[in-house]
């Protein structure tokens, strides 16, 4: 498709900017979760690259780059928004800014926040001042979400909340939560749900983190003892959480279908194979079974890579993502697994290490592991094969 | 042909093997273990009530001082190892590196070593393979004739146990190019001997491999293992026991899991009931009874075949080793997922069945490789 004399302009104007503006230290393949940028109060910068190349994108609003202006955005349109992240892959710029506020909330606040409640919230996540978690799981409900037990009550001019939530993803790390309420104990289970944010230093607010079988402890149980918020907080109307929930749903699953296909600036799987196993005559790779199994999956996933671009495309142009969302979570997230799953075959016995000698010890099985959460986090593979079965194939008893 | 079912002894050593292994070495020994990061990373004590029950020795003939028991046996306790992920230098020295001298070494070699080791007075470690894939016949470290012996250099990334062996059995090439079969010969090698130099790696799933370097270390005659240059069919019959063994391991690790998640999903509700209940869930716990019992019929087979000196040995052990590993991995990936999020907390023991499943995949060949071996065996 030939671009625009527009678009065409715009591309060089990027090129010339990100050369110009992204540090070279920001131009390397991101070695670990120390290498994100994910902001907040508490943020701790790698390095002043890290910092200046989040304060010069956030300047202009390419942090979220088609956010309206007015909101802390670019104000770019979809096309403009393609030619920005294939310059920022082109020199291999790593996002300047990771946060569930961008991935998750700010979609949800500009559908359905008031003007306040946008204007208070989104600018701040767009300069990456606000950190946010994700209160929705709680150990009685986890795939069955809506069974959540929460409970909002409204004392004058505050909500009193009270309750646990539990796998918080980097709830000690965040400064707010957006959290799912019950505010309506004799109303219908999807009925008496409620969007609440409030701030994770109000008092009656603990946490207490939880380790992974990758070793980290990247998610928390997390405590409301008594915590007052103010009922502006509040986000849409009392009772109508559960719609902004599944809505928030659709970008999260879409995110983290998404998430490491490209793996960004790293060699593909079958370069990587290549350099570790070798290639013999004609320029096979040495393993003949293991060859067979990186094609198939790299045909995947590159049918995968197709069909999120079909999928956006088509929103944009008006065509409703809706349950596809689903598909995106399930088959990306699948995909991932596997490709993990092949890596460390690759890798033979180099990937079982944990701790060794070299400062990357570990991290490939390190990454093996945290991937197995993929389908299950943002509601496990076999809830979005039902969705699928019952929104989009509109099976009987589904 | 043998049947496949268990006799009456072997009967008994798995029902001694499941009870010791359960009480006496347990998913918590393993974890605390790790979380004290032990230099040893098993319990010597464990490891000595093993030899007193005759499982270090299950597998060293009787004039060695072994309970020569056979591979059948062999494999119910390392089935039962896997069940519980017991830590020790089981598979290492009892049946891998106990497999190359009864089958490689002299009368006085025999004598000298096998007694000890079903004592667990000595752990003996194989230091073979030299790439990250398994590649037995890649042998590039050079042993080079030196006074009334050889001189070995080379470089062994990965060797189970080595950073607590008394002795290694390193795998070197006296003559040929470096993918020969022939030309490698076995040495037993002190690892204390000058030019020898073992770094410790901690891996995934809590066991111990060590780094080993060898840089001109000088040998005597007498610690050649076997025939000069003949080494490789002695180096395939030890591999092939510990293959045998993995398969077993992986079948416990994979009964394990199975039945910790079938438990899981009578308990736990969503939606008002029970997630056993989901069809999508009962199917899938279904399809993996089956897949387990398929795993314990190659992997019975494959034991079997050992211990009777079946010429298709090689393919049997090659057929368990892919099938119990792809079951494994099956199996644990499918217990984390039907667990949910909790499945993925180091809290919960069942991470320490995927990742024991996916290093015993690795080693000593993984699907890929023994696929490719199945092929070859089948001449296609
Ligand atoms: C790494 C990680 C990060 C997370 N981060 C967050 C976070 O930041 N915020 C947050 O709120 N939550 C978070 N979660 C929680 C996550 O959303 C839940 O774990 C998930 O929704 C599953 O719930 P559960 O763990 O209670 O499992 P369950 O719902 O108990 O599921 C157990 C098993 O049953 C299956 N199952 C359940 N119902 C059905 C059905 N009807 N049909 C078929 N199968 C079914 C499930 O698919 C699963 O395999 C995180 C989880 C992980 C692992």
């Amino acid at each position: 498709m030939d671009e625009t004399a527009e678009l065409q302009a715009f591309r060089a104007e990027t090129r010339a900017w990100l050369d110009a503006n992204c540090p070279e230290e920001m131009r390397q393949p991101i070695e670990g979760d120390g290498d994100v940028c994910w902001g907040g109060r508490k943020v701790r910068f790698k390095n002043e690259a890290q910092k200046l190349w989040l304060d010069r994108m956030a300047q202009k609003g390419w942090t979220v780059p088609e956010w309206p202006k007015a909101y802390g955005g670019g104000g770019l349109s979809r096309d403009e928004n393609k030619i920005l992240q294939t310059e920022m892959r082109r020199i291999k710029a790593r996002p300047p800014l990771s946060s569930f506020g961008i991935w998750m909330l700010g979609p949800a606040l500009l559908k359905y926040g008031n003007e306040a409640q946008k204007l208070e919230h989104l600018p701040r996540i767009a300069r990456g001042e606000i950190r946010w978690c994700q209160g929705y799981s709680e150990p009685g409900a986890g795939s069955d979400l809506a069974s959540l037990r929460t409970s909002a009550i409204l004392d004058g001019d505050e909500f009193v909340v009270n309750g646990q939530k539990v796998w918080t993803s980097y709830a000690d790390r965040a400064d707010w939560i957006f959290c799912l309420v019950r505010t309506d104990p004799s109303a219908a289970k999807h009925l008496g749900i409620s969007f609440l944010l409030f701030d994770m230093e109000s008092p009656g607010v603990s946490t207490s983190p939880i380790k992974l079988i990758s070793g980290y402890s990247p998610f928390c149980q997390t405590f409301f003892d008594n915590v007052r918020v103010p009922k502006d907080n509040l986000v849409g109307q009392p009772g109508k959480g559960w719609d902004i929930a599944k809505y928030l749903l659709t970008h999260e699953r879409e995110m983290i279908g998404g998430m490491d296909m490209g793996s960004m600036g790293r060699d593909s799987m079958h370069q990587m194979a290549k350099k570790a196993i070798g290639t013999g005559k004609s320029g096979r790779l040495k393993d003949g079974l293991l060859r067979a199994d990186i094609v198939r999956h790299e045909i995947d996933a590159m049918a995968f890579g197709l069909t999120m671009e079909r999928v956006k495309d088509e929103a944009k142009a008006g065509q409703g993502v809706g349950a596809l969302s689903s598909m995106l979570k399930y088959y990306g997230t699948e995909l991932n697994k596997q490709r993990q799953e092949l890596l460390m075959s690759i890798g033979g016995s180099d990937s079982l290490t944990w701790e060794g000698e070299d400062r990357h010890d570990g991290d490939m099985a390190k990454t093996w592991l945290r991937s197995r959460a993929n389908s299950i986090e943002g509601g496990t593979s076999e809830v979005q094969l039902n969705i699928i079965a019952k929104r989009v194939l509109q099976l009987p008893g589904a | 042909m043998v049947a496949l079912v268990l006799n009456d002894e072997q009967r008994m050593v798995k029902d001694s093997a499941d009870g010791f292994f359960a009480s006496e070495g347990p998913v918590a020994q393993l974890r605390k273990l790790r979380d004290a990061k032990d230099a040893d990373g098993f319990d010597r004590g464990l490891w000595a009530k093993m030899a007193e029950m005759g499982f270090a020795g299950v597998a060293i003939p009787e004039q060695f001082g072994g309970a020569g028991l056979g591979m059948v046996a062999a494999g119910l306790i390392q089935e039962a190892i896997g069940r519980n992920l017991t830590l020790s230098p089981f598979l290492s020295s009892a049946i891998v590196a106990a497999t190359a001298i009864a089958k490689g070494g002299s009368d006085e070699q025999k004598a000298a070593l096998l007694p000890k080791m079903a004592s667990a007075a000595l752990i003996v470690a194989l230091a073979a393979d030299e790439s990250p894939r398994h590649a037995p016949q890649h042998v590039a470290t050079r042993a080079e004739p030196s006074g009334n012996g050889f001189r070995l250099t080379g470089a062994k990334p990965f060797v189970l146990d080595g950073h607590v062996a008394d002795r290694l059995i390193v795998a070197a090439r006296t003559s040929g190019a470096e993918d020969d079969v022939a030309g490698i010969t076995l040495f037993l090698v002190d690892p204390k001997a000058d030019g020898v130099s073992i770094s410790r790696r901690s891996m995934v799933d809590s066991r111990n491999a060590a780094a080993v370097t060898l840089e001109a270390v000088q040998v005597d005659g007498a610690d050649v293992l076997g025939t000069v240059g003949e080494g490789f069919a002695t180096l395939e019959a030890a591999l092939d026991a510990g293959r045998a063994c993995l398969a077993a391991e992986m079948l416990g690790v994979s009964a394990q899991s199975f039945e910790t998640t079938v438990d899981y999903l009578k308990q736990r509700e969503q939606f008002g009931q029970k997630i056993g209940s989901f069809q999508a869930l009962q199917h899938r716990a279904a399809h993996l009874f089956c897949e387990v019992e398929l795993a314990r019929s190659v992997t019975l087979k494959a034991l079997t075949a050992l211990d009777s000196g079946d010429a298709r040995a090689p393919f049997y052990v090659s057929l368990a080793k892919a099938k119990a590993g792809d079951v494994a991995k099956l199996a644990t990936n499918e217990a984390v997922q039907m667990h949910g999020g909790i499945g993925m907390t180091d809290e919960y023991d069942i991470g320490f069945f995927m990742k024991r499943a996916r290093a015993a995949g690795e080693t000593f060949g993984d699907g890929a490789f023994h696929g490719d071996r199945v092929a070859r065996l089948l001449a296609y």
